[in-house]
């Protein structure tokens, strides 16, 4: 007996440039009455496409071309749109990823959840009500009785994807479809909403398909794990299976970029002069009459970086690490505090800098997409600092930007492309040729992995240690991801509300003192399927 | 596999340059109008400001193709006289006053502050002045003259240009690659000209042809009402007004520039719709 079964499912689009191409090729899959089945691969792997086609839904520009996707005896991709309709909500519910725009902020919560009843007419306005009530506890909602009367920005980032959940679950529905539920949240949010779907899919009985392209999380709610790639089925098992007797060399790869390799110290901390050093910075944004800003995102922040080694930054969103970061690179001039460069003190704003101290000190930003020119070439955007810079022009700048392609392992064709015809990895590495062009010491890169699929990651942070080595450079590496983190960084300082809470060895981790710290080591999805259920219960802090 | 999709993807078609044959259209009238502005006055059949005919308010006959004016001068000749006027003159503002609000649009977003306030409020007390009416105290109290046509025109179409691209380039101002230039220290001029200008140029450039048709149509208002160009010479507007008094006689004099002012419009309307996705959108 089974619930859904996908078979030889054939999806097209078109591009924007009007290019035909399939983007899922003879997909089949099966899932049973109460079982979890999670879809698992990078971006691209039309992991998605699949969920939503479960609703009989396509995405603008795509069509499904040819397969049966039965759920509930009735095929979705051929039924009447007014049959989907009927069946959407009821039979199959959708979980988006980004929960904050799913709501509409003008309306309250309540209306919003109970809106499946009142469209499909399932039960009166009031019972609709209760029962939404009845969700909210099961999700472990605070204040079930009263937070629907609120509106979308009036709880958190956590509250609203379990709202969203409570949105899906209110028509009790047989299927439902998680779309990257927690990829948005950060990790001491993500164990909580992780619980809280677990408790209510296992107490509804009803069975789930979990899109996520993290591992580690898809272990601790899956029965089942389907692993994509290019729009096919690479390898299918249970959880146990998949992690850890995994046959297939793509599967294989992702499970070992969960874990890479770590850094192999080979300089000591020195008593000498840091490479970059941070005393006391106070940073903030809007400024006041009293000349001191009004919303205050860096307190007395003080950190330290010796020549050769690596510093993670790690906190959640809203901790200031970005921040940090700006207020190195001047960006946002601290109001307070001094940062020294090698010993030598720098100007507060990136303005009153000389040229030699901005050369000094490169940054790299997060989104690669947006961090490169959309009208230069690559070739430009390399070759730009070295003139700027160092006043190179012409056959030595072109043989210059040859060498920084090789040195990120590009190859030379590329120096002709813009970035949009490139991947994201890609893009990534020219960002990275760029912050060398200009002969750094130190480089800061803010979140670069995280926009990146698992195993390119994995290779951006490879050719980071690599590049250390050969150039002596040093890094701020600021990351929400803790085991990036941890391959790359000696030390790691963890910030919360603007504030340092810690500093720690990377090796020394597991001996944190402060409490914050620990939670936040302690909430990162282990590649363990029994993690979730062994995590003790806790307030959040 | 991703190489031969790469090679098979560079023709025009797939990279954003399909043009449509609406577009194709549009661009001919429009090529048409500018080549009869360069060469009209030689290639009229007859002298524009000479009275060929004994009739006045002619019909339309082998002789003249349009017919003939209120004189008894030759429609067509006068037309395509007027096409200098006309285009000329709108080219020419349109030019200004696109230049003056990107410069400004791109130094405010890209300055910010103080110098963002002091510009867009400037900009913005020029355009609460009602348009038709600063034209016509403007060319009453110095003279109508072709530089003074051009410069009101301008200087009435800027705060709509700057406030299009100020807001373009406050949107990429925002983006990484502009910070990043600026931890580079890069000087503001290189900001606006390398970062920010090659970004909005392509919604610049459409704006730059909708502004252009609205002059057109300012224009050939001022022209009708007296203040454009003055007689003898004729731009459409005034060619319209010269003749109105055919209009109860059915006389083609009046028809003719105006179809020659709706032809023009729209095909440039049409031109910046149909518009390759390439040029109108760079965000692919």
């Amino acid at each position: 007996m089974t619930l859904a079964q996908i078979r030889d499912l054939r999806v097209g689009a078109t591009t924007d440039s009007g290019r035909k191409v399939q983007i899922i090729r003879g997909v089949s899959l099966d899932i049973a009455p109460g079982e979890i089945v999670a879809l698992i691969g990078e971006s691209g792997s039309g992991k998605t496409t699949i969920a939503l086609s479960l609703m009989g839904h396509c995405r603008p520009g795509c069509h499904i071309a040819s397969g049966s996707v039965m759920v509930d005896g009735v095929d979705m991709a051929t039924a009447p749109e007014r049959q989907r309709a009927a069946l959407r909500g009821t039979t199959v519910a959708y979980v988006p990823q980004s929960a904050a725009a799913a709501f509409n902020p003008a309306t309250r919560l309540i209306d919003q959840v109970i809106e499946v009843a009142r469209i499909h007419d399932l039960m009166p306005m009031d019972q609709a009500r209760a029962k939404a009530v009845e969700v909210f506890r099961a999700l472990a909602l605070p204040d079930p009785e009263t937070i629907g009367d609120r509106y979308p920005h009036q709880v958190s980032g956590g509250q609203l994807q379990r709202l969203a959940a409570a949105m899906a679950l209110i028509g009790d529905p047989k299927l439902v479809i998680f779309d990257e539920p927690t990829t948005a949240l950060d990790v001491t949010t993500q164990i909580e909403v992780l619980r809280a779907f677990k408790s209510v899919m296992k107490a509804g009985g009803m069975a789930g398909v979990y899109v996520s392209h993290d591992l580690a999380v898809v272990a601790q709610i899956a029965d089942r794990i389907v692993v994509l790639k290019g729009g096919e089925v690479q390898e299918e098992g249970t959880a146990d299976q998949i992690l850890h007797r995994a046959t297939h060399p793509y599967t294989k790869s992702l499970l070992a970029a969960f874990h890479p390799a770590p850094r192999a110290t080979a300089v000591a901390p020195s008593k000498t002069v840091a490479a970059l050093e941070v005393q006391n910075v106070t940073a903030g944004y809007g400024m006041g009459r009293d000349g001191q800003p009004r919303k205050i995102a860096l307190e007395n922040v003080s950190c330290r970086l010796d020549k050769g080694r690596n510093l993670g930054v790690i906190g959640e969103s809203g901790s200031g690490k970005s921040t940090l970061a700006r207020a190195i690179a001047g960006l946002l001039p601290p109001v307070k505090g001094r940062i020294m460069l090698d010993g030598h003190l720098m100007e507060p704003s990136s303005r009153a800098r000389s040229k030699e101290d901005l050369r000094r000190l490169q940054i790299v930003f997060q989104l690669a997409d947006t961090a490169l020119n959309p009208a230069q070439s690559v070739g430009d955007i390399i070759g730009r600092p070295l003139t700027f810079y160092h006043g190179t022009k012409g056959a030595a700048r072109q043989a210059r930007v040859a060498q920084l392609l090789d040195m990120v392992r590009l190859p030379q064709a590329m120096r002709h492309r813009l970035p949009g015809e490139l991947s994201g990895g890609q893009k990534q590495r020219v960002n990275l040729a760029r912050a060398l062009a200009a002969d750094p010491e130190v480089i800061l890169c803010d979140e670069i992995t995280s926009a990146l699929d698992t195993v390119v990651a994995a290779s951006v942070i490879e050719l980071l240690k690599d590049l250390q080595r050969d150039l002596n450079l040093s890094y701020v590496f600021i990351s929400h991801d803790l085991s990036t983190v941890e391959a790359i960084c000696d030390e790691v300082m963890v910030m919360h509300h603007g504030r340092v809470v810690e500093t720690l060895p990377a090796d020394r981790l597991t001996q944190a003192r402060d409490p914050y710290s620990k939670l936040l080591f302690s909430s990162v999805p282990q590649l363990d399927t029994g993690w979730l259920d062994r995590m003790p219960l806790r307030a959040a802090i | 596999m991703s190489q031969a999709l790469s090679l098979r993807n560079l023709s025009p078609r797939n990279m954003g340059w399909h043009v449509s044959p609406v577009g194709v259209l549009a661009a001919c009238v429009i090529a048409f109008w500018a080549v009869m502005a360069m060469v009209g006055p030689w290639i009229a059949p007859h002298p524009p400001g000479q009275i060929v005919d004994y009739d006045f308010f002619g019909p339309l006959s082998a002789e003249y193709p349009l017919g003939t004016d209120y004189l008894g001068r030759d429609m067509l000749s006068r037309v395509l006289a007027g096409a200098r006027f006309t285009v000329g003159i709108s080219l020419a503002a349109v030019m200004l006053a696109c230049t003056a609000g990107i410069v400004l649009g791109m130094a405010a977003a890209v300055l910010g502050g103080w110098t963002d306030t002091a510009i867009s409020r400037v900009l913005d007390a020029v355009s609460s002045i009602p348009s038709k009416l600063f034209g016509l105290v403007v060319v009453a109290a110095i003279g109508s003259s072709i530089p003074v046509l051009i410069g009101v025109l301008a200087v009435v179409y800027t705060p709509g240009s700057y406030r299009f691209a100020r807001a373009l380039a406050v949107n990429v101002n925002t983006m990484d690659y502009v910070t990043v230039a600026r931890a580079r220290g890069e000087r503001t001029a290189y900001l606006i000209r390398a970062e920010i200008m090659p970004n909005i140029l392509g919604p610049v450039l459409a704006d730059m042809g909708l502004r252009f048709v609205f002059i057109v149509l300012m224009l050939s208002g001022l022209s009708f009402l007296g203040l454009g160009v003055q007689p003898p010479n004729a731009d459409w507007g005034s060619l319209v007004r010269e003749n109105m008094g055919g209009l109860s006689f059915g006389a083609p004099a009046v028809i003719m520039p105006s179809i020659a002012i709706a032809t023009l419009t729209i095909s440039v309307n049409l031109l910046i719709d149909n518009l390759p996705t390439r040029i109108r959108d760079r965000s692919e």
